[in-house]
């Protein structure tokens, strides 16, 4: 796996809110065309680390690298200086801040869905996720505005309603994106994140409540992305049948700590995982 | 002539302009903190009061019209809330924001129907409006004790907001309405608690505010209450003593800026006037942008997160 | 999906459509005299199109982006000052300027009237109007730098700030030269003057031209509106973090809807100074925003040709249908001590309130004009169809 080229690499994130400590010197890397999956009990961290990662939260400590350049790197400054409760304040004090915003990760190819779905609520299926092609966009404002655009707005449109074909949501495709019944719209906007052309996608509870039926139909979608698209895939989940099936490597976290890693079969059968999590989670 | 000397009798009437400007603010501070609602027909309702005690006046003797006309002003703005507010209760923000805006359209267009357009003159209210000498400086009683009742009020509101059931019902509101709403507090109730004082003390700021003034004309509410509510914005929105503080602050600097060009030429900055009194108005925005790009929640508002 | 063919087809009739509303009210303007009764509907469309266009500017950014601004009668101000001062023509410039010394002593108008003749005129008037969108553009985005990263009702209330300050600095006494202080400008160009001779025969363009200008200006912003930079927009407005996480640089996009929406307002403003024939600072105060915001309002947020039909709607209201309520008798009901002055607007704000209340969202919701349309053919249609089924 080593000798796979190194898609998202994580060095001692640490995401701190006066006190509490959110993550505490998470380290992690997603290889490419790797599923990988960041579980880990309710309140654990998943969801700010995954904040962090996207540029939502500037995190207290550590620096993210993405196809192998920084793109988030801090250090505890100011009053988080004082304040700091994680192992190692000094490690990235010599690097520059950098602070990219989500927009700016996203053009580096980096594309997230939502836990609670967030699609633009006024817009067609269609429109949802041409809006996400904006970004790729060359045209300017005036050329777009006087339709000097036109060959690439067919462009964009055709990329669109082949992907709409591929995800099987062409046949809704001038519907309003909120009255599609609730996988579907979790599967368009993992279409519309696709719209991005990113190279590394990344999930967040993708199967929130969602029932069996349509957790195995999303598991089955996210294989077929795989398959299709040779994406790259980083999953925050808590569904343990959707984890254990399609990842090949698993990162657990407990109270913001890193606690085990491995494959499906080694956390299934590691003793402080069950302890941590699978012991006190129905879904185990 | 000390710089001392000149400048005093302005900050004076600041402080007394700050006064009214309180008594407006604590409504719009009041009501924002527990709708979220910029609640732009407030001004218009002290423009209405300032033109009830008018009317009245002229009918009644004060003792009568002064309670007649608090009372009244005290139905229009439980009135206001129950028809245009409560039933946008689960509509958007903005949606309340321009049936706010709507009903203070339809107060000035009334003034304007029932007036004529006429310039009103306030009634003479003996005792306030007299004229005393402070400090070497003559000004009319209201000057002096508006912010003593404004500061007497604000303690008394302060008092009932943190000793009273209502008060704490009010805080539990404006902290989260949803799940004050789950505990079983009447939330329309203690709204239409919130719109009564906040009336109320319109109503006796409109008494002071137009003592001070040589009339009232349909459009007389617009500035003062948007004075009020930029107070309530720079003290932290939600913030009763910070609404009182702003208002203070926003006054003085009214009344500095009315008179800039005469204390400057006065201690021979400039030779000759420089019309800054062209900005008394457009001072309380400039101090209102400053305090929103330094310190977005004001002086004494407490910071709100979204949450991804 | 919709057709090619059919699209083309369906922009090939709302051209067709325009030109010949144009046609239209260049020949309403030839044969209405000023002494006939329908005088009136020259007024109306000539005030109507100057709030139609401030009304689609202010709901590009209000209903289209998402942010709620109130300082459009400041821009609109901007754009009427700086029209105004450029079109003052040099003999007219001392009667304007009484009190001051003209510092802008340019008038687009005149310099290229001399230099090519009467189109020169025209292309100054028009040069004029855009100089006025850029300038209030311009404001737009020194305003927009610190104000834009406020939300919802702080936005509103520094823009509303910022259009007080506006105000207050073109009425300072030492701007003077520039703005005449506190006094107003007149005898700049303005549409009562506007004609065309053509072989003796002159055409009065007097409404044409407004109507023009706003027309000219609501379709650029409806092929905005439809671009990729307007599906943007609306993308910010449904929800900006979803918006920012695929891409969508807010910062720069809250500015271009800004500053875009502000240049459409210095337009409108230009324009209502050239219908009005006089620009003054104390016309341009927030309850003129307010109105705006009422017109939207009234015909829908977030609906293009709502705003239009809103802004005439009341135009025609307050300035010609309910003027009755003002002058003692209407629908034929005298009773002069009801019906004086003042009621029509009090009539009106109660019409308002009742829209704002219960119909919120408006005449049109978010739909356009042509699908709005369609709907009602389709649902005519569906009763044909009912009826014959019946029988």
């Amino acid at each position: 796996m080593s000798e796979k080229k190194n898609v998202l690499r994580l060095d001692n994130v640490t995401m701190q809110f006066g006190g509490v400590v959110a993550v505490d010197d998470l380290s992690m890397e997603v290889n490419e065309g790797e599923i990988v999956a960041l579980i880990g009990p309710n309140g654990a961290g998943k969801t700010t680390a995954f904040n962090a990662i996207t540029g939502v939260y500037e995190p207290t400590n550590g620096m993210v690298s993405f196809l192998g350049k920084p793109i988030v790197r801090n250090h505890p400054q100011g009053k988080m200086k004082k304040q700091y409760k994680g192992s190692d304040a000094e490690k990235f004090a010599n690097e520059p801040v950098l602070n990219p915003t989500p927009d700016r990760i996203t053009a580096l190819g980096m594309a997230r869905t939502f836990q609670n779905i967030r699609l633009w609520k006024t817009q067609t299926v269609f429109d949802n996720v041409l809006i996400a092609k904006h970004m790729r966009r060359t045209s300017g404002f005036l050329s777009a505005t006087f339709r000097a655009n036109r060959a690439e707005e067919e462009a964009q449109r055709a990329e669109v309603r082949e992907l709409l074909r591929i995800v099987e949501l062409e046949d809704v495709s001038d519907e309003l994106a909120t009255s599609l019944p609730y996988g579907k719209q979790r599967r368009l906007e993992i279409a519309r994140a696709l719209a991005t052309k990113p190279q590394l996608l990344m999930l967040d509870e993708p199967a929130a409540g969602m029932n069996p039926q349509e957790t195995d139909e999303l598991t089955a979608f996210i294989g077929r992305i795989r398959s299709e698209f040779g994406m790259t895939i980083l999953l925050i989940e808590h569904h343990m049948d959707l984890v254990m099936d399609i990842s090949d490597r698993i990162y657990v976290i407990d109270f913001g700590k890193l606690i085990a890693s491995g494959t499906p079969e080694e956390i299934q059968n590691n003793q402080r995982v069950i302890d941590a999590y699978l012991g006190v989670d129905d879904d185990a | 002539m000390s710089l001392w000397n000149t400048v005093l009798p302005y900050i004076l009437s600041g402080i007394s302009v700050g006064g009214q400007y309180a008594l407006i603010a604590v409504g719009y501070t009041m009501v924002y903190g527990i709708l979220r609602l910029i609640n732009f027909a407030h001004g218009d309702v002290f423009m209405v009061a300032g033109l009830m005690m008018v009317y009245f006046a002229a009918a009644m003797p004060l003792y009568a019209a002064i309670p007649l006309m608090i009372a009244l002003t005290v139905l229009l703005g439980f009135t206001i809330e129950r028809v245009a507010y409560k039933p946008l209760r689960t509509a958007p923000r903005m949606s309340v924001m321009i049936s706010a805006i709507g009903v203070s359209y339809l107060l000035q267009n009334l003034a304007l129907y029932i007036t004529g357009g006429l310039n009103k003159n306030y009634p003479q209210i003996p005792w306030i409006s007299d004229k005393v000498t402070v400090l070497g400086a003559t000004t009319t009683r209201v000057t002096v004790i508006t912010p003593f009742l404004t500061v007497a009020l604000v303690f008394a509101l302060v008092y009932l907001i943190n000793h009273t059931k209502v008060g704490m019902a009010m805080r539990a509101v404006s902290k989260d309405f949803e799940t004050a709403q789950l505990m079983g507090i009447r939330i329309n109730n203690v709204i239409s608690v919130t719109f009564v004082i906040g009336t109320f003390l319109a109503a006796i700021g409109s008494l002071l505010f137009f003592s001070n003034y040589p009339g009232i004309v349909p459009t007389s509410g617009a500035m003062p209450g948007l004075k009020a509510f930029v107070a309530a914005v720079f003290g932290g929105i939600g913030s009763i003593p910070g609404a009182v503080v702003g208002a203070f602050i926003i006054g003085i600097s009214e009344s500095l800026i009315k008179g800039l060009d005469t204390i400057l030429i006065t201690h021979g900055a400039i030779a000759e006037q420089m019309d800054f009194s062209t900005f008394s108005d457009a001072v309380t925005f400039v101090l209102l942008i400053v305090i929103l790009v330094f310190k977005p929640t004001g002086l004494f508002g407490e910071k709100a997160t979204d949450k991804v | 999906m919709l057709d090619k063919k059919e699209a083309n087809r369906k922009n090939l009739v709302s051209l067709v459509a325009v030109l010949a509303f144009l046609a239209v009210v260049l020949l309403l303007d030839q044969i209405i005299a000023p002494t006939s009764k329908l005088y009136m509907l020259l007024t109306v469309l000539q005030k109507g199109s100057v709030y139609a266009l401030a009304a689609v500017s202010m709901n590009l950014l209000n209903g289209f982006t998402g942010l709620f601004s109130l300082g459009h009668a400041g821009f609109m101000l901007i754009g009427a000052y700086t029209y105004a001062i450029f079109s003052i023509p040099s003999d007219a410039r001392d009667t304007v300027y009484q009190y001051f010394d003209a510092a802008v002593r340019v008038s687009l108008p005149e310099v290229l009237g001399n230099a090519i003749g009467a189109f020169g005129t025209a292309l100054g008037v028009l040069l004029a109007v855009l100089l006025a969108g850029l300038v209030a553009a311009v404001f737009a985005y020194l305003i927009g730098l610190p104000v834009l990263r406020l939300k919802s009702d702080y936005l509103a209330i520094a823009t509303l700030g910022f259009a007080e300050i506006i105000r207050a600095i073109f009425q300072w006494k030492k701007l003077g030269p520039v703005t005449n202080g506190s006094n107003l400008l007149k005898n700049f160009a303005r549409c009562s003057t506007f004609k065309l001779s053509l072989g003796g025969a002159t055409v009065s363009l007097s409404t044409f031209v407004p109507v023009l200008i706003a027309t000219v200006c609501i379709a650029l912003i409806v092929l905005l509106v439809n671009s990729t930079y307007g599906r943007a927009f609306k993308a910010i407005r449904d929800d900006e973090v979803a918006a920012e996480a695929m891409g969508i640089n807010l910062a720069r996009h809250k500015m271009l809807a800004f500053c875009t929406s502000c240049f459409f307002a210095g337009v409108s403003g230009a324009t209502m100074a050239m219908v009005l024939s006089i620009a003054q600072a104390n016309n341009f105060k927030s309850a003129m925003t307010y109105e705006i915001l009422l017109m939207v309002v009234l015909g829908g947020i977030g609906s293009i040709s709502g705003s239009v039909i809103g802004a005439l709607l009341f135009i025609s209201a307050s300035e010609w249908w309910l003027r009755g309520l003002d002058s003692g008798s209407f629908l034929g009901i005298t009773a002069p001590t009801v019906f004086r002055n003042g009621f029509r607007l009090v009539v009106f704000s109660i019409i308002i309130m009742i829209v704002v209340l219960f119909f919120r969202k408006g005449i049109m919701g978010d739909r356009e004009l042509p699908e709005a349309l369609a709907g009602l053919r389709r649902k005519r249609a569906k009763k044909a169809e009912e009826v014959t089924g019946r029988e």
